[in-house]
C-alpha cells in the first residue's frame, strides 16, 4: 500500500468513514475529526510508519507537521519517511 | 436539614451484572470468587479473585469510548445507567446544575497503567496511546458519568483505600442533606485484578490463596474483587413530589481517623465511627438490626471489628446480626462499600440478611451472630455499613427502612 493510501486508511478509520469517502482536499474538520481524534490519528501514523511526528497539540497550526488538509498530511508523512531513509 | 433517600441502584460485580442478580446471589449464598483469568497469572502466588466474568466491553461501548474508558470507568458507567434508569430522573436546567457525582476508587485506571508500563518497560515500546492520562486518572469515572448524564453540579473522586466509596457516599449524603445538591450520583468502582495490582497486594502477605472466610477461626486472609456500585441519593421532598420509588433512607454518616498506624486497624477508631453514625442519624443503638461488616477475612480486621461492635452496642451486640458479603464477592477495595450497600438495602427492603459464607469454625474473638453460611429472614429497620481503610480512615453509613 502506498503512503497515501495508508494515511487515508488511518484517517478514514478515525472518522469512521470508508477510504473512498475521503477527498485529498478535505480538512480534518470536514470529515468530523476533532482535537482528540487528531491526536489519535497522529499516534496511528507514528505507529504505522515508525516515525516521530513533530506535532504539538497546544498549537496544531504552528507545528512543523502540516495538517491543513488530507493532502498536506500525506505530503508531510512522505517527507518524514524520505528523511528517515536518507 | 433535608432528609435523603435512595431512588436508584446499579451494580456490576462478581455476583452479577445488575442489582436483582446480585441480591439473588446474596440470598443464595453464592460465591463469586474463583481462579483468576489474567495474563501472567502463573507468576502470581495468589491466583484467585472475585472477577467480573463473561464481560465483553464491546457489547456496551464503541471503539472510541473504549479508547477512553478504563475497566473501572466502564463498570461505573454500566452501574450508573441502571441506577439513574431506575430513579427515572433526567437532568436539565436547574436540576442538572444542582446534581453531581461523587465516586470512590483506590486504584483508578490501574489496568491502563499496568498495560502501558508493560508496553514501555517490558516490551521496550517508546510510544503510548495519546489517551493514557485521561483513561487512567482516578476521576475519569466520575467525569464520564457527569458527561453522559449532564450532571453539572459538584463532582469529584474520593480515594481512601478500602473506605473510598463509603466516604464518597457520605459526602454525597451530606451535600443533599445540607441543600448544596438536590441529587447526587454516588458509589464507587474498582478494577485492579491485573498482574501489577495483585502482585502489590501479595507483598503485604495478607491474601488468602483459597477463600475469604470472614469471622471464621479458619480465616486466612482477604481476596480481591472488582466491580462497581452506584446509587442515586435524592432529597426526600424532591423524590416524594415526583412519586419516586424509594429504596431506603440514608439516615446518618460518620468518619474518623485512627491517627495511629498505616495498616493496623484500631478498635477505638472503629467504635467511634460506628457510634458516630448512629448519633448522626439521631438513632439509638438498640434500633440497629444489621451491620454489613468491613469483614475482610484478615486476622487483624475481623477481631478488631467485632471488639468495636461489642464495645459500642454492649448487650445489644448479641441481638444484632453482622455479616460480611466479601466472602462472596471479595474485597472490591475502593468500590467495596458501594456493592456492600446492596446487602443493607436487601435487609431493610426485603427483610433478608445476606450471609457470611465460607464460615467453618467459631472464633472466640469474633463471638457475634455473623449469619453463617445461610441467608436469614428478619425484619430490620436500621442497618449500618462499615468501612475501615488502610491509613486508619473510617467511614460508616446508617440506613433506615422507608
Amino acid at each position: 500500500m502506498s503512503i497515501k493510501d495508508q494515511v487515508i486508511a488511518i484517517i478514514a478509520d478515525q472518522a469512521m468513514l470508508e477510504p473512498s469517502d475521503i477527498k485529498m482536499d478535505n480538512t480534518l474538520e470536514d470529515i468530523g475529526i476533532d482535537s482528540l481524534g487528531l491526536v489519535e490519528s497522529i499516534f496511528a501514523i507514528e505507529e504505522s510508519f515508525d516515525i516521530t511526528v513533530p506535532f504539538n497539540a497546544n498549537n496544531p497550526t504552528e507545528s512543523e507537521f502540516d495538517i491543513s488538509s488530507v493532502a498536506a498530511i500525506v505530503a508531510a508523512v512522505e517527507k518524514l519517511k524520505a528523511a528517515q531513509a536518507s | 436539614m433535608n432528609r435523603v433517600v435512595i431512588t436508584g441502584a446499579g451494580t456490576i460485580n462478581p455476583l452479577g451484572a445488575d442489582v436483582a442478580t446480585t441480591m439473588e446471589a446474596m440470598r443464595e449464598g453464592r460465591c463469586g470468587i474463583g481462579p483468576l483469568d489474567i495474563p501472567d497469572v502463573d507468576r502470581l502466588a495468589i491466583q484467585i479473585g472475585g472477577q467480573v466474568k463473561n464481560y465483553d466491553e464491546t457489547a456496551h461501548f464503541n471503539r472510541q469510548q473504549i479508547a477512553l474508558y478504563d475497566r473501572f470507568t466502564q463498570f461505573t458507567l454500566l452501574a450508573a445507567r441502571q441506577a439513574i434508569g431506575q430513579s427515572g430522573l433526567s437532568f436539565s436546567g436547574e436540576l442538572a446544575d444542582r446534581s453531581g457525582v461523587i465516586f470512590g476508587t483506590s486504584g483508578g485506571g490501574l489496568n491502563t497503567q499496568d498495560e502501558n508500563y508493560r508496553a514501555v518497560y517490558a516490551e521496550g515500546k517508546n510510544r503510548v496511546h495519546p489517551f493514557i492520562v485521561p483513561k487512567l486518572m482516578n476521576n475519569a469515572a466520575a467525569s464520564h458519568v457527569s458527561m453522559e448524564w449532564k450532571l453539572r453540579g459538584p463532582s469529584f473522586t474520593v480515594a481512601t483505600a478500602c473506605a473510598s466509596s463509603n466516604h464518597a457516599m457520605g459526602q454525597a449524603f451530606n451535600m443533599v442533606r445540607c441543600g448544596m445538591a438536590k441529587v447526587m450520583v454516588t458509589g464507587g468502582s474498582e478494577a485492579m485484578l491485573c498482574f501489577g495490582g495483585i502482585k502489590a497486594w501479595e507483598g503485604l502477605r495478607v491474601m488468602s490463596k483459597d477463600a475469604c472466610r470472614p469471622f471464621s477461626a479458619t480465616r486466612n486472609g482477604m481476596v480481591q474483587g472488582e466491580g462497581a456500585g452506584v446509587y442515586v441519593f435524592e432529597d426526600y421532598e424532591h423524590a416524594k413530589a415526583r412519586g419516586a420509588d424509594i429504596l431506603c433512607e440514608v439516615a446518618g454518616f460518620a468518619m474518623t481517623s485512627d491517627a495511629s498506624d498505616i495498616v493496623m486497624p484500631s478498635k477505638q477508631g472503629a467504635a467511634r465511627t460506628i457510634a458516630g453514625a448512629i448519633n448522626d442519624a439521631g438513632l439509638n443503638k438498640e434500633d440497629v438490626g444489621y451491620i454489613n461488616a468491613h469483614g475482610t477475612g484478615t486476622a487483624a480486621n475481623d477481631k478488631t471489628e467485632c471488639a468495636a461492635v461489642a464495645d459500642v452496642f454492649g448487650h445489644h451486640a448479641d441481638k444484632l446480626m453482622i455479616s460480611s458479603t466479601k466472602s462472596m464477592h471479595g474485597h472490591l477495595i475502593g468500590g467495596t462499600g458501594a456493592v456492600e450497600l446492596l446487602a443493607c438495602i436487601m435487609a431493610l427492603r426485603d427483610g433478608i440478611i445476606a450471609p457470611t459464607i465460607g464460615y467453618e469454625e467459631p472464633d472466640p474473638e469474633c463471638a457475634l451472630d455473623v449469619v453463617p453460611n445461610v441467608a436469614r429472614d428478619a425484619a430490620v429497620s436500621v442497618a449500618l455499613s462499615n468501612a475501615f481503610a488502610f491509613g486508619g480512615m473510617n467511614a460508616v453509613l446508617a440506613l433506615r427502612k422507608h
